[in-house]
C-alpha cells in the first residue's frame, strides 16, 4: 500500500480525539448522516415489507458467495465473448499495473475517473499520477477531495464532512474559481460541472468501479446522482473497470433485488438519478460507449475471506448505510478510521483487508457494540458478531500487561468470597481509587467524567441484613 | 440477578428492584454465589476469563432455578443480553457445550426487569407519585436491538400517576459508554456523552430515566464533571418511589 492509504503513525485513540475536538466536523456530519438516515427510513417506509427484502437480499448474496469461482467465470467468460479483456488482479499491486499498462499502452495522459471504493483500496491514483497520467475524478464529492488532497470520509458522500463554505474556498484556492463564486450549492455545483465537462471530453481513459456485476450477460452496473458515471463511460475510448470480486449477481433478478436495497438504503431514493448498465463494447452502429473494454477483477484479500468465519463481510454492498446510523461515526468522521473504509463496514473489513497493517486491527474497538449498524444493514450482515470476533482475535496477540490484568479479573471474579473481598468500599478505598488516577484505564476514565464511587454498603451487603 | 454495577454503584437500584417486584406479588431470592455475567471481558475479547466469571454467575442462577424460581429477572439490559444471547455464544467459543447448554435453559428463563414487569402489569398496585415529574427515557442499546425491548420502559413510566415522559431527540442512540470503549476511545466516548446530554438540556426533564445503571452512570459522571445538571434514575427506583406507602423511596 502507498500514498494516503496507511494507518501507520497514529493510534485510532488519538485520530477519534483530534476529530472530536473539530466542531465543525463533527456539526457537518452529524448534518449529512442525520439527512441520510431519515430519507433511508422514509424510503423503506415505501415498502410493504422491508426486512422480508433484506432477508431476500442477504439469501442473494449468501448464494453468491456459496458459489463465488463458478459466478465469476460466468462473468468474466461473457465480457471475452463481448469483446472486453479480463485480469484477474490477486493483489492491489497486480491490479495497479494491469491499469498503468493498459494506459502506457495507449499513450494516455488524461484519465477521467467515476467514483469507486475498490480504486480508493488500491490507491490507483497515485499510481497512475507516477506513471504520468493526469487523473481526474469526477464525482463532485471525490472531486472535492482530490483537490484537497485527502481520503474519502464516507462511502457514498466523500466530501461529507466538509461544508459548501470550505468547499467555496478550496475552490478559490485550488482551482483558481473566483472569489465572487456563491456559496449556493446551485453556484458550486455549476462551477463543478463547468469544469468537469472539460475533463469528460477531453480523457483518453475512464475507469469506474462497478456497484453491482451481472454475470449472466457480463455487465456492469453503475449507479451515481450525477451522471459522470455514465460520460466516463459513454466517451473515453477505452474503460477500465475495477471491480471487487464479491460484487456479483448471478443474474438480471438477483441484481434488480440488490438495486432496489442500494439506493433505499444510502440514500433513501427508490432509484439512483442514474443507473447506468454498460454491456460489452461499443456495438456496430452505436454511437457513443467505449471501444475497448477491460475488467480487472480484484481479489485482494477477498479469497481469503470467503473461506473463512468473516465472509459475511464480503456480502457489503456499500450502500452506507451503516455509517450514517453509527454513534461512534456521526462524532469522529471517516478520517478517523485511518483507511479507506470507515464506520461499522470499515471497522470489520480494514482489520480483514489491511491484516499487514497492525493498526488496522485496533478498529475492532471503534464501536460502542450499539448495534444500531446492524438493523440498518440492508443485507443483515452481523456487524456487530463479526467485530467481537474480530476483537478475540486480537486479544490472542494482546500485550502481555493487558492479559494479565483480565486473568487477575476473572480470577477474583469467578469466586463471591474473592469478588466480595475486591468490592469491599474498605478495599476499594485502600487498592483501587489511588491506583484510579495512575493506572491508564483510570486515566482514561477521567477523561471528562467524574470517578463513580462505591456504595458504603453494596447490595449483597444489605440482602444479607434482610431486605 | 443483580449485576455487578448494581451491587457496587447503585444498591438501591438493586433495592428498589426487590420492593416493586414484591409490589407485583412476586416472591424474590438473590443467591450470592452470583458475580457478573463477564460482558466486560467478553466484549473487549477475552472470552476464557469471560467464561470464567460467567460460570460462577450461571451456577447461582441455575441453581435458584432448580430451587423453584420461576424467572431471572436482571435490572440492566446489556447484561440480561448477555445471559440471553451472547452466555450460549460464550460458551459455546471456548469449547464449553455443556455450559452453553446450561446457558441456554437458564436464558430461557431470563428477563430484564421492566419486560418481567410488562407481564405481570395487572399486579402491580396503583403506582402515583406525589408532584409530577418530567421523565425523558434513556433506551439503552442492547434492550433496544438485542432484546427488542421497545416499548415496555414507556408503558411502565406512563402507568405511574405523576409521571410525564418527554420525547427527547435521540432517546434511542448509544450514550458511548460501551464498557471497555468508555476507556479505549474516551474523547470519542464523552462526546457521545456530550451530545445526548446536549439533547436533554433542550427538553429540560426532571429525571433521566433508563434499564441500565451503567448507561445512566456515564452520562451522570459526564453531566457531573462539566457542571450541566442532569439527574438519573433507574426505572426501578421511578416505579418503587411511585408504589403506595413506601416510606423509604425518595426521587
Amino acid at each position: 500500500m502507498s500514498g494516503h492509504h496507511q494507518l501507520s503513525g497514529t493510534t485510532l485513540r488519538s485520530r477519534t480525539a483530534e476529530a472530536v475536538a473539530n466542531d465543525r466536523l463533527r456539526t457537518n456530519v452529524a448534518r449529512a448522516v442525520d439527512r441520510f438516515a431519515t430519507h433511508r427510513r422514509e424510503g423503506l417506509a415505501e415498502l410493504d415489507d422491508p426486512d422480508g427484502l433484506r432477508r431476500a437480499a442477504r439469501a442473494v448474496k449468501q448464494q453468491v458467495l456459496a458459489d463465488l469461482p463458478g459466478v465469476l467465470e460466468r462473468f468474466a467468460d461473457q465480457i471475452l465473448a463481448r469483446g472486453g479483456h479480463v485480469c484477474w488482479a490477486p493483489t492491489a499491486h497486480d491490479a495497479r499495473s494491469y491499469v498503468i499498462d493498459v494506459v502506457r499502452r495507449h499513450g494516455a495522459t488524461r484519465v477521467a475517473k467515476s467514483k469507486s471504493m475498490a480504486t480508493e483500496e488500491i490507491d490507483l491514483n497515485a499510481a497512475l499520477e507516477s506513471a504520468g497520467a493526469q487523473v481526474v475524478e469526477t464525482d463532485l464529492g471525490e472531486w472535492i477531495i482530490q483537490l484537497a488532497d485527502e481520503t474519502p470520509s464516507h462511502i457514498i458522500a466523500p466530501a461529507l464532512h466538509r461544508d459548501r463554505h470550505q468547499i467555496h474556498d478550496l475552490f478559490v484556492d485550488a482551482v483558481g474559481a473566483e472569489p465572487a463564486l456563491g456559496t449556493e450549492p446551485t453556484e458550486l455545483v455549476g462551477f463543478a460541472r463547468g469544469r468537469l465537462r472539460q475533463v469528460f471530453l477531453a480523457a483518453e481513459v475512464g475507469i469506474t468501479g462497478a456497484n453491482i456485476a451481472v454475470a449472466d450477460t457480463g455487465s456492469i452496473v453503475l449507479v451515481t446522482n450525477e451522471g459522470n458515471g455514465r460520460l466516463v463511460t459513454a466517451l473515453p475510448p477505452v474503460h477500465i473497470v475495477v471491480l471487487g470480486m464479491e460484487r456479483l449477481a448471478a443474474d438480471w433478478a438477483q441484481a434488480e433485488l440488490l438495486l432496489s436495497l442500494l439506493a433505499r438504503s444510502a440514500t433513501g431514493q427508490r432509484l439512483s438519478s442514474y443507473t447506468n448498465i454498460v454491456t460489452g463494447t461499443r456495438g456496430d452502429g452505436e454511437v457513443d460507449g467505449a471501444t475497448e473494454l477491460h475488467v480487472v477483477i480484484l481479489d485482494n484479500g477477498r479469497s481469503d475471506l470467503l473461506a473463512g468465519e468473516y465472509h459475511e463481510m464480503l456480502a457489503c454492498i456499500r450502500c452506507g448505510a451503516c455509517l450514517n446510523v453509527c454513534p461512534v461515526y456521526r462524532q469522529v468522521g471517516g478520517h478517523a478510521y485511518g483507511w479507506v473504509y470507515p464506520g461499522p463496514m470499515g471497522s470489520v473489513l480494514t482489520p480483514l483487508l489491511a491484516h499487514d497493517q497492525p493498526e488496522a486491527a485496533e478498529l475492532a474497538g471503534a464501536s460502542t457494540l450499539c448495534g444500531a449498524c446492524m438493523d440498518a444493514c440492508p443485507v443483515q450482515i452481523p456487524l456487530q458478531d463479526l467485530l467481537l470476533s474480530l476483537r478475540r482475535r486480537k486479544a490472542e496477540a494482546a500485550g502481555t500487561a493487558e492479559r494479565a490484568a483480565w486473568t487477575a479479573w476473572a480470577a477474583a471474579w469467578s469466586d463471591a468470597r474473592r469478588y466480595g473481598a475486591t468490592t469491599r468500599l474498605a478495599t476499594w478505598g485502600r487498592m483501587v481509587a489511588p491506583l484510579a488516577g495512575r493506572l491508564p484505564v483510570g486515566r482514561s476514565w477521567g477523561v471528562g467524567r467524574t470517578v463513580p464511587r462505591p456504595a458504603e454498603h453494596r447490595f449483597r451487603d444489605r440482602w444479607r441484613e434482610g431486605l | 440477578m443483580i449485576t455487578c454495577v448494581v451491587d457496587v454503584v447503585a444498591p438501591e437500584v438493586g433495592e428498589a428492584s426487590v420492593r416493586v417486584l414484591r409490589a407485583a406479588g412476586c416472591d424474590v431470592s438473590c443467591n450470592l454465589a452470583q458475580t457478573c455475567c463477564g460482558q466486560p471481558a467478553w466484549n473487549a475479547g477475552f472470552a476464557r476469563e469471560a467464561a470464567k466469571v460467567a460460570r460462577a454467575t450461571l451456577g447461582a442462577l441455575e441453581a435458584e432455578l432448580d430451587g423453584g424460581a420461576e424467572a431471572v429477572v436482571v435490572p440492566a439490559g446489556s447484561c440480561a443480553t448477555m445471559v440471553r444471547k451472547f452466555w450460549p455464544e460464550l460458551f459455546d467459543v471456548v469449547g464449553d457445550a455443556d455450559d452453553a447448554a446450561r446457558a441456554r435453559r437458564v436464558g430461557a428463563h431470563t428477563y430484564e426487569l421492566s419486560e418481567f414487569l410488562a407481564t405481570r402489569a395487572d399486579a402491580l398496585p396503583a403506582l402515583h407519585l406525589d408532584r409530577p415529574v418530567r421523565v425523558a427515557l434513556h433506551q439503552s442499546c442492547h434492550m433496544l436491538r438485542e432484546l427488542r425491548i421497545v416499548d415496555q420502559p414507556a408503558a411502565l413510566v406512563e402507568a405511574v400517576d405523576g409521571c410525564a415522559p418527554v420525547v427527547w431527540d435521540g432517546a434511542d442512540r448509544c450514550c458511548g459508554f460501551g464498557g471497555t470503549f468508555s476507556v479505549k476511545l474516551p474523547e470519542a466516548s464523552v462526546a457521545m456523552a456530550d451530545e445526548k446530554l446536549r439533547a436533554l438540556a433542550v427538553v429540560e426533564p426532571d429525571l433521566v430515566v433508563g434499564c441500565d445503571t451503567s448507561c445512566l452512570m456515564h452520562l451522570q459522571t459526564r453531566s457531573d464533571a462539566t457542571g450541566a445538571p442532569v439527574h438519573v434514575r433507574h426505572l426501578a427506583e421511578v416505579l418503587a418511589a411511585a408504589l403506595p406507602d413506601d416510606a423509604e423511596a425518595r426521587l
